[in-house]
């Protein structure tokens, strides 16, 4: 009993001196913190489906920070931590869907549009016309005019 | 560049809008015949089995564990709902149809007072051969659920099928799960 | 009585919009004058009867006829005055009206202010208004009427929804929707210019004001409504790459890039067929931006309720106007030959390289937004695609526009030296350095970026003035002469790259932010951000038709009083976030929660550079309306004495 008070007395003091961070019931470093907001940062929230579980209100978005603060604390890796969601939720979890042949057009995009735009520019420059040749009532006119 | 060659080239947007006009309109009938909701999540449980769980029972029920659906007799559904759930109010005639029809229908509470529980049971019927309480939602997560009332639909080898997230619907249990049963009878 | 007479005038709407765009195409080929000055008369007989409709819908709203259906699902007599008016666009019917009204105010301008375009192209171009203005009232009059009434009438209405009571709201549709619906406009100047078949410097000209002053609304709606988010949603955030956001940004990409094209196309009569296509791609844009969230296909926070049927109406006006324009587009692809030359190094090449970067920008988010549903179409697979994707691709693709800003208006036309140019940069060159070399000691390394990209792009804007104005290189009397004697159009266009340095770097400087969420009993303390924040003390304050809970948050000297408010109503929740601002970083507290232990949960904030973000949308739009009080802009009789050409603006 004994010791069990001394750690209740101890166990806030523990947390002050290292700056301890509660979040969702579970008590981390500020490290420990900054990865599980990373990941929740890359997870959407099923329920209101516009926010990311760490922005969210709602509380199946509390259930799963804790989870995922819950698995940081045990030190499991991210990718790991993942999964654990892809595998509950399917890939929609996710705010940035896995590179697969099915998303490749997805993340080429960026230097697609750059070549398209750019051999667009040139085929349309190339084809521009010179400007027509005189005709013989144009040239007469240009003769008279200068 | 002859002025045909010219017009080829400057067609291209139009073929893509074309086909970008096409896609949308596909996507808009199948959204008419209830085919496809944006908003909808595939379960990854699909094709699976459920989660190792096991749940004590609530209201005067029997709970279950997942070993209890295994094998069912015949394919069955399981329905997650709560008291405080609006559309599950909403859902229940539907449920108490479906039960009274013979379909087996096992149901789990999430998140829920037992009191608040058996008053909602004791208004609307009770459809349920056997009733669990999913108290924290843990087992909830396991399955994928992200809301109530969600419908899982399992064979008789035990194997998910279908799931539903939503009232069940005259529409719904015209359009899909009767065909369901049918196909999995 | 008052409902039903705004029905009717919403049909007779309807028949003036056919008649004027009928009249409007057809009228220039039957050579009579009549029918050739016929179209702006229809216009603003159009506008009228539009007026009279949407006045109607506002007075019901006024006073609360619950007889009107829309009213009675969408506003409640305990409402605010102000709030019942602006709840009339804040559901799909009444926000459709709105659009069409607006779209009846875009033709009415160009019939009014049009005067000294030929006669046969602003009949042209208010004849392609005018078909699109009849589809779009159409499928209000049948699918989506906002008069439809309700029989016997409920004794309360469903009231406003409670986030849209909010200043900013209230007045972000209609701001937004001018941008969306002004861009109508240049898509009507290009169809008719393709009608005609003759593209040429004198119609980039006339373009461009129209173009301008849609932009400038439409800079401002998306600035509001970033802000808006910001200071009511209560998570912090300005912008979250949702499907309607993109909505709303794709249009304002192809916007700016218009914008940049039509000044080549007036100049130097280059890149004919690239600005026709921007102008009728930003209002497809536009359009599709409306389909997309009225539909129900996209997953979006800002979706209304989902309806396939109308969505197929929808789809079917978009199938005639982006199919018909650019069906149009490839048969007088001839008619766009370019004509101009310009050498690699060059302004034309600058603004080439801008539009290739923003188009590809734009690429980007729309593959991005249509991703979801055709991947599920095609694959049948759910995926989404969210901000860490964007910020991925995007922001990279930013950087050659922000080096290029910087450059790009000192270069002459048709051939330029860089290396003069970049010399005279030589001050911007040093401070986005300097800004680079100490930021990226605090190793935020994207923060350093955008913070020396934006401090390169403000400076270099200012150089080029500073060059105008020949800066310490007469004396100064003189150089502030020559300022107020600059044409406008160069103030505004420097105005408009400063804004969005300004605002490039307030979005760096956000990502500096830091955050902290905590459980306080009144009477603690916490830190954050080198402050003290203390809870003082939580207490009620009920309003009108909610209750609600504050707490007092004292913070660096100042109280903050961020409160939850309960509307019993609707059963929602709503979190007021308390903010204060010293113009270079803001300060936010939001009462998340109240924990049954006691307490409340609290999120705080501390966002440097915050205010910057749409202080630079503002500076970008004052600038765009600088510029459109240039006289050589406006769109009048050309000038009667003759003024040397060829003077680089």
């Amino acid at each position: 009993m004994k010791r069990w008070l001394a750690l209740l007395v101890l166990l806030p003091a523990l947390a002050l001196a290292q700056d301890m961070v509660t979040r969702d019931g579970v008590t981390l470093t500020p490290a420990q913190e900054a990865r599980a907001e990373n990941i929740g940062d890359q997870l959407r929230c099923l329920v209101c489906q516009n926010e990311s579980i760490e922005d969210s209100n709602a509380k199946l978005a509390g259930q799963l920070r804790g989870i995922i603060r819950q698995q940081v604390v045990q030190g499991v890796p991210d990718q790991d931590i993942m999964n654990y969601m892809v595998q509950r939720y399917g890939i929609f979890v996710l705010l940035k869907p896995p590179v697969s042949p099915l998303t490749w057009l997805l993340y080429a995009m960026p230097v697609l549009a750059l070549l398209l735009g750019g051999v667009a520019f040139f085929a349309a420059r190339r084809g521009g016309a010179a400007p027509a040749p005189l005709t013989e009532a144009e040239r007469a006119r240009l003769d008279e005019l200068l | 560049m002859s002025p045909w060659r010219r017009r080829l080239l400057f067609g291209i947007p139009l073929a893509l809008a074309v086909a970008g006009g096409e896609g949308f309109y596909t996507i808009l009938r199948r959204m008419q015949a209830n085919n496809y909701d944006p908003h909808a999540l595939p379960s990854p449980l699909i094709g699976k089995r459920p989660p190792a769980f096991s749940l004590p029972g609530v209201a005067g029920m029997q709970g279950f564990a997942n070993t209890d659906i295994a094998a069912p007799r015949q394919p069955m559904l399981v329905n997650w709902f709560a008291s405080w759930c609006v559309p599950c109010l909403q859902e229940a005639p539907m449920l108490a149809k479906l039960a009274a029809s013979e379909l087996a229908i096992w149901g789990i509470a999430y998140e829920d007072d037992p009191q608040a529980l058996a008053q909602f049971l004791a208004q609307n019927g009770n459809p349920y051969q056997r009733l669990a309480a999913d108290a924290d939602g843990t087992t909830a997560i396991n399955w994928g659920v992200y809301g109530v009332p969600e419908t899982y639909f399992i064979d008789k080898t035990g194997i998910v099928r279908w799931r539903y997230a939503g009232a069940l619907t005259d529409d719904v249990v015209d359009s899909v799960l009767n065909p369901l049963l049918t196909k999995y009878a | 009585m008052i409902p039903e007479l705004g029905h009717f005038a919403l049909a007779c709407a309807v028949a003036l919009a056919f008649a004027q765009g009928v009249v409007g195409i057809f009228g220039p080929g039957l050579r009579d004058a009549r029918a050739l000055h016929a179209a702006p008369v229809l216009t603003l007989s159009h506008f009228a009867a539009i007026s009279l409709a949407f006045l109607a819908l506002v007075w019901a709203g006024v006073v609360s006829d619950f007889t009107v259906e829309n009213i009675a699902d969408f506003s409640s007599s305990a409402v605010p005055l102000i709030y019942r008016i602006t709840g009339v666009w804040g559901n799909h019917d009444g926000s459709i009206l709105l659009w069409c009204l607006i779209l009846s105010l875009c033709g009415s301008a160009v019939a009014v202010f049009g005067g000294g375009l030929p006669a046969s192209l602003r009949s042209r171009v208010l004849g392609v208004l005018g078909l699109v203005s009849g589809g779009f009232l159409l499928f209000t009059l049948t699918v989506s009427d906002p008069f439809a009434r309700l029989w016997p009438p409920p004794l309360e209405g469903a009231g406003v929804n409670p986030i849209l009571q909010d200043p900013g709201l209230a007045f972000h549709p209609p701001v937004l929707y001018t941008g969306y619906v002004g861009f109508s406009v240049a898509f009507a100047f290009a169809i008719a210019a393709l009608i005609e078949g003759r593209i040429d410097a004198a119609w980039g000209r006339w373009v461009r004001p129209w173009a301008l002053l849609s932009w400038c609304f439409l800079t401002a709606g998306i600035a509001l409504g970033s802000w808006w988010s910001y200071y009511t949603l209560g998570w912090g955030g300005y912008w979250f790459w949702d499907p309607v956001e993109n909505a709303a940004l794709l249009p304002w990409l192809t916007g700016t890039a218009l914008l940049h094209c039509a000044i080549v196309v007036e100049k130097r009569e280059s890149l004919k067929a690239w600005t026709v296509l921007l102008a009728i791609a930003t209002f497809s844009l536009s359009l599709s931006g409306t389909f997309l969230v009225r539909s129900g296909i996209l997953n979006s926070v800002h979706s209304f309720a989902a309806a396939p049927d109308q969505g197929l109406f929808i789809l079917a006006l978009l199938g005639l106007t982006i199919g018909g324009s650019l069906l149009l587009f490839a048969i007088r692809a001839p008619v766009l030959a370019a004509t101009g030359i310009y050498a690699p190094i060059s302004r034309e090449s600058a603004l080439v390289l801008n539009n290739i970067f923003l188009c590809a920008i734009a690429a980007v988010v729309f593959t991005g937004t249509l991703y979801p549903p055709f991947a599920n179409l095609l694959f049948g697979i759910q995926l989404s695609v969210g901000a860490p994707f964007y910020n991925q691709t995007v922001l990279p693709l930013t950087a050659p526009i922000i080096l290029a800003m910087g450059a790009g208006p000192l270069l002459a036309w048709k051939r330029a030296d860089l290396l003069p140019a970049l010399q005279r940069l030589w001050l911007a060159g040093a401070a986005a350095l300097l800004v680079f070399l100490v930021l990226s000691a605090t190793r935020h390394v994207i923060a350093a970026l955008g913070l020396a990209g934006g401090a390169w792009v403000v400076i270099a804007a200012l150089t080029d003035l500073a060059g105008r104005v020949r800066l310490f290189r007469v004396p100064l009397a003189n150089s502030a002469a020559r300022f107020f004697t600059l044409p406008r159009g160069t103030i505004g266009a420097a105005m408009g790259h400063i804004g969005f340095g300004v605002s490039v770097l307030g979005i760096a400087g956000m990502t500096l932010a830091v955050q902290k969420v905590v459980v306080l009993q009144p009477g603690q303390s916490t830190e954050l951000g080198g402050y003290t924040w203390t809870l003082q003390d939580i207490h009620d304050a009920p309003g009108p038709n909610y209750s609600q809970r504050v707490a007092d948050i004292t913070v660096d000297g100042l109280t903050l009083h961020p409160s939850r408010r309960f509307f019993a109503a609707q059963h929602v929740i709503t979190n007021d976030a308390a903010i204060h601002t010293n113009g270079f970083q803001d300060i936010y507290a939001v009462f998340a929660d109240e924990p049954a232990s006691g307490g409340a949960e609290l999120r705080l904030n501390r966002h440097p550079m915050a205010p910057e973000i749409w202080f630079g949308g503002l500076i970008m739009a004052l600038g765009g309306f600088v510029s459109l009080s240039d006289r050589r802009l406006r769109v009048g009789a050309p000038s009667r004495r003759r003024k040397p050409e060829g003077a680089v603006a």
